[in-house]
C-alpha cells in the first residue's frame, strides 16, 4: 500500500475526533479520582446516559442546541445524587467499595436503560447546520466532527479557567495535594467534592451528547468506553488532567493510525501502547507515584 | 362419591365416546414445537418479528383443527444470542418441556448449536437463519432443514446484481465474524470471477459502532462501490458516518442484505438508495396470493406487516406441519423423509422447494432498495424492489461441494 502524506492526514484528523470523546471522558475520571481516589466505573453508563438524555430532549424541545446543553447538566445533576446519597457512605473506606459501587452502578443504568429506551439502539442526526461535509482540502469531513473538536477545546479552556483562575478551583487543587490541610483551614471539602463528581460526570454526559449523533445511542455503548478511558487515564497519569488531555489525544491517534495499516489490531494497539508506557514510566506521563496507597 | 359426581363423569365419558374421532383426538396432547431466538441483544428487533412470525402460524394451524387433530402449541425462548445459552434452552425444550420438533434460531454459531442439540436428541430442526455450514457437511444431517437464504446464494446474486448494475471497482467492509468473513469471501469470489477489481476489504470487530478511521481510506481509493457487511445495529452506525463523510455522493451504498427492523429504526435518509437483497417484503402481497394472506393475518393480529425474519419463522412452523401431515406422524425421521419425498412448498411467497441432497430451502429473493424520504409509502413501505432474482439450485454450492456424494 501507497503511504503518502495525502493518506495519512486524514487519518490524522479523524483520530483526532476519537480522542476528542476519550479526552472528555478521561479528564472527568480524573478529576474525580485526583481529588476524592474515588475510581467511577460508572462513567462509561453516564456517557451512555448523555446520549439517551440527548434523545430524550432532542424528541421534547426538537432543539438540538438546548439538548446538547441541557444533557449534561442533566446526567450532572444525577451526578450529584449519587454522590451525596451513595458514594458519601464510602469515604475512608479505600478505593476498592467506591470502585463496586459505581460498578454496581453501571449495571442497573444499563440495564435500566435498556427498560426505558428498549433493547435496540436508538438514532439521533446532527443538526441541519452540521449535517453536511467540509472540503478540507485534502479531503471531505464532516462538519459535525470538526464541531466536536470544537467544543471539546471550549470546555476544555473554560475548565482551565476555573481551575486556575477562581477561588473554588483553587480549593479543588489544593483539596487533590492535601485534603487533610485544607480542612485545618476551615474549608468544608465534602461540597467540594460533591462538585467535582458532578462536573465529572457532566463531562462524561457531554462525551454521550457529542457522541450520540455519530454513533447512535445504545445500552452498552459505554462498556469499551470506559474500559479505554481508563487506559487513557493510566497512560496519562492518574489524577493528572495534562495528562488526561495528551493521552487522549494520542489514543485517538493510535486507534487512528492502527486502523490504517492493520484494522484487525486497532483494538489491541491501546493496550500495547498501555504497556510500553507503563514499562518506562510506572506512573504514566504526568503522574506522581504514590496516589493509590 | 356422590350421585351428581358420578353423574358428570359418566355424562363426560359418554359424550367423549360420541365425539367424532377427529375432536376426540384433539384432546390428546398437543403438538410442541420449541423455538429459540435471541429475544435479547442486539438482534432483538428481528427476534420479536420471529416471535409473532411463529406465533400467527400457530394461530393459522390452530384455527383449521391443528395437525392430524392435536392442537399446536410453539414455545419461544431467550437464546440471548449465546451458543451456549442456545443449546441449553433447547436442551430443556426438548427434555423438559417435551417438544417434538424445533425450529428458530438466529445468528450461525448459536444455530450450529442448537444443531448440534437437535442432532443428539434426533429431533428434527429448521433453522430460520443464516449460515453455509448448516445445509453442508460435517455440521448438518438428514432431520436439519434449512428455510433462510445462505451467504454464498446471498452475497453471489447481490454481487452479480451490483458488478452488472452499479459498478465493478468495490470496497468491501465486513464484521469480522463467521457471517461477515463468509460474505466477505463469497462476494470477493463472485467479483473476481465477473472480472471486477477489489481495492481493499475491511475487517472490523462486531458490535462497533466508531467506523471513521476506516473511511478516510477508502475514500481516497475511490471505489464505485462500497459493499458492507455490517449486521445489526452496525448497519446503521456504518451508513450514517459513511453518509457523514460524503461518501455516499461518490460511491454507491450495497450490502449483501436489508433488514427492514433497521430500515424502521434508520429512517429513510438513511437507507435511501442503498442496496441489497431480501427474502421477503410485505409489498409482495400485491402479486403474490399467500403473502397476501399472511400479511393480512400480521396486520390483524399486530397491526404490522411481518418482516424478512418472522417470514422465515412462519414458513418453518408451517413446514413441521406440512410434513407431520403428510407423514401422519410425529416421527422427526419419518417427516423428514415426507419432506423430502414432497419437497415442494408455499406459505408465503411463492413456490419453495427443498433440495433433497442438503434440505436447503431453495426459493426466490429480491434485490431491493431503501426509498428515499418523501418516497415511502406509510410506515413500513421502505423498500423499492429493482429486481426479482428467480430461485435457482445453481446459487448454492452444489450438493458435491457441501460433501454431498
Amino acid at each position: 500500500m501507497e503511504v503518502s502524506l495525502a493518506a495519512v492526514l486524514p487519518q490524522i484528523f479523524t483520530g483526532l475526533v476519537l480522542g476528542m470523546i476519550f479526552v472528555l471522558l478521561a479528564i472527568g475520571l480524573s478529576l474525580i479520582f485526583g481529588l476524592m481516589t474515588v475510581v467511577n466505573f460508572a462513567h462509561g453508563a453516564l456517557y451512555m446516559l448523555g446520549a439517551y438524555c440527548t434523545v430524550f430532549l432532542l424528541g421534547f424541545t426538537r432543539n438540538f442546541w438546548v439538548a446538547l446543553l441541557v444533557a449534561p447538566l442533566m446526567v450532572g445533576t444525577f451526578g450529584l445524587l449519587v454522590e451525596r446519597f451513595l458514594i458519601r457512605r464510602l469515604y475512608g473506606r479505600g478505593p476498592d467499595d467506591p470502585l463496586l459501587l459505581t460498578f454496581g452502578l453501571s449495571l442497573v443504568l444499563i440495564e435500566t436503560a435498556k427498560l426505558i429506551w428498549g433493547k435496540i439502539g436508538l438514532t439521533l442526526d446532527p443538526p441541519r447546520e452540521l449535517g453536511g461535509a467540509v472540503n478540507l482540502g485534502f479531503m471531505a469531513f464532516p462538519a459535525y466532527r470538526l464541531f466536536v473538536i470544537a467544543v471539546t477545546v471550549v470546555v476544555l479552556l473554560a475548565l482551565w479557567a476555573f481551575l486556575t483562575r477562581t477561588n473554588v478551583g483553587l480549593v479543588i487543587r489544593a483539596g487533590s495535594r492535601d485534603p487533610l490541610m485544607v480542612r485545618a483551614l476551615g474549608i468544608d471539602l465534602s461540597r467540594i467534592w460533591l462538585l467535582v463528581f458532578g462536573i465529572g460526570c457532566a463531562l462524561a454526559g457531554l462525551a454521550g451528547a457529542l457522541a450520540g449523533p455519530m454513533r447512535g445511542a445504545y445500552a452498552e455503548m459505554g462498556v469499551t468506553m470506559v474500559i479505554e478511558s481508563f487506559v487513557v487515564v493510566v497512560v496519562g497519569g492518574m489524577g493528572s488532567l495534562l495528562g488526561a488531555v495528551v493521552a487522549g489525544i494520542m489514543m485517538g491517534q493510535v486507534v487512528g493510525i492502527t486502523t490504517f495499516f492493520a484494522p484487525k489490531l486497532a483494538e489491541i494497539m491501546v493496550f500495547v501502547v498501555m504497556a510500553l508506557v507503563l514499562l518506562v514510566r510506572p506512573s504514566g506521563f504526568f503522574g506522581e507515584a504514590g496516589l493509590m496507597e | 362419591m356422590n350421585r351428581r359426581v358420578f353423574l358428570t363423569t359418566t355424562a363426560a365419558g359418554a359424550a367423549t365416546f360420541a365425539f367424532p374421532a377427529v375432536l376426540r383426538a384433539q384432546s390428546k396432547d398437543p403438538i410442541r414445537i420449541g423455538f429459540p431466538a435471541p429475544l435479547t441483544g442486539p438482534f432483538s428487533a428481528i427476534a420479536a418479528d420471529m416471535k409473532q412470525g411463529a406465533e400467527l402460524a400457530v394461530d393459522e394451524l390452530n384455527a383449521k383443527g391443528g395437525i392430524l387433530g392435536r392442537k399446536v402449541e410453539v414455545l419461544i425462548r431467550d437464546d440471548q444470542l449465546k451458543p451456549q445459552v442456545g443449546a441449553q434452552r433447547t436442551q430443556e425444550l426438548i427434555e423438559k418441556e417435551g417438544c417434538q420438533f424445533i425450529v428458530g434460531g438466529l445468528a450461525a454459531h448459536v444455530q450450529m448449536a442448537i444443531n448440534e442439540q437437535t442432532k443428539k436428541a434426533k429431533v428434527l430442526f429448521i433453522s430460520t437463519s443464516q449460515s453455509d455450514e448448516i445445509s453442508a457437511k460435517p455440521d448438518t444431517s438428514p432431520i436439519t432443514f434449512h428455510e433462510a437464504l445462505n451467504p454464498t446464494i446471498t452475497s453471489r446474486v447481490v454481487g452479480k446484481w451490483v458488478m452488472e448494475n452499479l459498478g465493478k471497482k468495490w470496497w468491501i467492509v465486513y464484521a469480522d465474524y463467521a457471517w461477515g468473513k463468509q460474505n466477505n469471501a463469497v462476494l470477493q469470489d463472485t467479483l473476481q470471477k465477473n472480472g471486477g477489481t477489489l481495492l481493499g476489504a475491511t475487517p472490523y470487530p462486531l458490535g462497533s459502532a466508531e467506523f471513521s478511521a476506516h473511511l478516510p481510506k477508502i475514500q481516497a481509493a475511490k471505489p464505485e462501490v462500497l459493499m458492507s457487511v455490517t449486521p445489526g445495529a452496525d448497519n446503521i452506525a456504518f451508513l450514517k458516518q459513511a453518509r457523514s463523510f460524503g461518501m455516499d455522493k461518490s460511491m454507491k451504498l450495497a450490502q449483501p442484505l436489508l433488514w427492514i427492523s433497521y430500515l424502521k429504526e434508520g429512517g429513510p435518509e438513511l437507507y435511501s438508495d442503498v442496496y441489497g437483497s431480501i427474502n421477503w417484503y410485505w409489498e409482495l402481497q400485491d402479486t403474490i396470493p399467500s403473502a397476501r394472506k399472511f400479511v393480512e393475518a400480521s396486520m390483524k393480529k399486530f397491526n404490522m406487516p411481518p418482516g424478512d425474519y418472522g417470514a422465515y419463522s412462519y414458513s418453518g412452523v408451517l413446514e413441521v406441519a406440512r410434513g407431520v401431515e403428510l407423514a401422519k406422524s410425529t416421527d422427526s425421521e419419518a417427516v423428514a423423509n415426507a419432506l423430502r419425498k414432497s419437497p415442494v412448498y408455499d406459505h408465503f411467497k411463492g413456490k419453495q422447494w427443498w433440495r433433497t441432497c442438503d434440505n436447503k430451502a431453495m426459493q426466490d429473493m429480491w434485490i431491493v432498495k431503501g426509498r428515499g424520504p418523501g418516497k415511502t409509502k406509510g410506515e413500513w413501505g421502505l423498500m423499492d424492489m429493482v429486481a426479482k432474482v428467480t430461485a435457482d439450485e445453481k446459487n448454492d454450492r452444489t450438493c458435491a461441494e457441501k460433501g454431498f456424494v
